[in-house]
């Protein structure tokens, strides 16, 4: 990259399944102060924007200009990334570009979401083709389900392996996160007796909808060394989209996408033991089942050692390496700023101001994201400008 | 109190106007529904470098990015990779009402294709069930040239 990156300031809102006091500018605006206010920086420090969501859950057009209102973005340059549920990283990893590039010192990242106002699983249906694929997709919840037949057919995955990783986010988010939509701690037992809504998925083991927003703020190496006493370094990033036939991503039981984009993101970065490289990950696990079937693509097992890497607890909060510590999707999912508040959480980490979710001496981290026709964004982030 | 509360709380604005959209089919989509319709055959096409063959027929390969010409007929038999039994609640965008629940979606790989096709089984019992099975399509006697019609579901071949 031409220009060092860091993140310096990240904002985001108290997160809700129907947030009624407010329209989208309000809450977006709310996540931005927050951001600039975490980094004792003003709008008129903001080079340049890039916001994004997904159009069709609140039937919005130009977002961009909408969104002026709460985003700060009054006559400065503003850019619109929307890539279905990859949307917040992808808008991340476009707030890095502008200022990898050299063209902009310092960028606001903006995701968010109004889930509340629309049906989102109609909504995430129109991504699929309407000729050969919607009538039976069940927007992101049926092919998320489906996959996991495949994997447990193959590699011998059980439900109960899924329902660990509903425990472990549902109950990180309940002890640690404020801003998490859903804050109850629930027990193996509970998600494996809640009824099944999409077989094998369970009403537990699947994401919420929330309303929420995410702001992001990225600095080149000067800018943000004057800014923050330890910003959070970009040191690599990731991106690969697959094909848009659904039923191609669902067959296979793994996430090609995933482990692409984690391999490039790692080789720009110098991760070479991922798993012993890694502090803490924040990772867009949509259904618990992902938490399984995905672990092997980031490096972090081998393949088909899902199952055994969630049982073994390393990924729980006391463990060697702790996923999600925010609770992740399964507690709060804003679509639009889902992707990002990953990239948020993992920077938060690794400046040290995580809080109550704080994972003691982070200082590498990576972060995903993921969409819907099962494509993928990997960032990874640390307290040091280079690996040691 | 209460009342007042409301009274003055925020509001919302509902919002129910019609969208419709005519999807153009293209002359892939167009070959392939015909050949369901007017001969109960699948019809995929095939890569000219690679050789693989893409079920529903599209224009370029994944893989080459080379034209695809040549259309192939695919068996109306397959194979199983995953499936669910949908059974939650939501508007069926295609005709703007509530979707018909339970369903089963089936991901399936039919023989003599290289991609695979999501249809539906007729059987909605998930311990019935299992992702390796062999599967068959079941045509409809009135084919309209809709792909979910005239292909009515998948059966599991016993």
């Amino acid at each position: 990259m031409k220009n060092r990156v860091g993140i310096v300031g990240v904002g985001q809102t108290h997160h809700k399944s129907k947030n009624t006091d407010c329209k989208g500018q309000e809450l977006i605006s709310i996540a931005v102060k927050r951001a600039l206010e975490s980094a004792d920086l003003t709008m008129a420090d903001i080079d340049a924007i890039v916001i994004g969501n997904m159009d069709h859950f609140e039937s919005i057009n130009y977002v961009d200009m909408w969104s002026v209102d709460g985003s700060g973005g009054y006559m400065k340059p503003i850019m619109k990334v929307t890539t279905g549920g990859t949307t917040g990283s992808a808008v991340g990893h476009a707030g890095f570009y502008h200022v990898a590039s050299g063209l902009f010192d310092t960028v606001l990242a903006i995701g968010w979401e109004q889930n509340s106002e629309s049906d989102t699983t109609a909504a995430i249906s129109t991504c699929f083709d309407p000729i050969t694929e919607r009538e039976f997709c069940g927007g992101a919840i049926g092919p998320l389900a489906a996959q996991y037949t495949a994997y447990m057919s193959k590699y011998g995955a059980t439900e109960e392996d899924a329902a660990l990783v509903s425990v472990r986010d549902h109950n990180n988010a309940a002890l640690y996160n404020p801003y998490a939509h859903l804050r109850q701690t629930i027990t193996v037992e509970e998600v494996m007796k809640s009824p099944y809504i999409s077989y094998p998925m369970k009403f537990l083991d699947i994401c919420p909808r929330s309303d929420g927003a995410c702001a992001v703020i990225f600095a080149g190496e000067d800018k943000a060394k004057k800014t923050v006493e330890r910003p959070a370094w970009i040191l690599g990033v990731g991106d690969c989209h697959i094909l848009v036939h659904l039923a191609d991503g669902i067959g296979l039981a793994n996430l090609p996408s995933l482990e692409r984009a984690a391999r490039e993101a790692y080789e720009m970065a110098g991760i070479t033991d991922p798993f012993r490289q890694f502090d803490v990950a924040e990772l867009y696990v949509p259904a618990s089942t992902a938490g399984v079937t995905w672990m092997e693509a980031l490096g972090l097992c081998e393949e088909g050692g899902g199952p055994r890497l969630i049982r073994s607890g390393v990924t729980n909060m006391v463990g060697e390496l702790p996923i999600n510590p925010s609770g992740g999707v399964l507690a709060t999912n804003p679509i639009g700023a889902t992707g990002l508040l990953r990239i948020g959480e993992a920077a938060l980490q690794v400046m040290g101001k995580a809080e109550e979710k704080q994972v003691e001496g982070a200082r590498v981290a990576v972060a995903t994201g993921f969409g819907g026709c099962f494509w993928s964004d990997v960032t990874v982030l640390s307290s040091s400008t280079q690996l040691d | 109190m209460g009342e007042e509360k409301r009274d003055s709380g925020p509001l919302s604005i509902t919002y129910m106007a019609d969208m419709p959209y005519d999807y153009h089919a293209g002359f892939y989509y167009s070959r392939f529904l015909k050949e369901l319709k007017d001969n109960k055959r699948i019809y995929g096409v095939k890569c000219p470098r690679c050789g693989k063959v893409y079920v529903p027929p599209r224009i370029v390969c994944r893989d080459c990015f080379v034209t695809m010409e040549e259309f192939v007929e695919v068996g109306n038999e397959g194979t199983l990779l995953a499936f669910t039994v949908t059974n939650f609640p939501y508007t069926d965008t295609t005709r703007g009402e509530p979707k018909k629940i339970p369903y089963t979606a089936a991901y399936i790989k039919l023989d003599g294709s290289d991609s695979n096709i999501v249809h539906c089984l007729d059987e909605t019992d998930e311990k019935k069930i299992k992702a390796g099975m062999r599967v068959r399509a079941v045509f409809s006697d009135t084919r309209t040239g809709d792909y979910f019609h005239d292909i009515d579901h998948f059966e599991i071949i016993q």
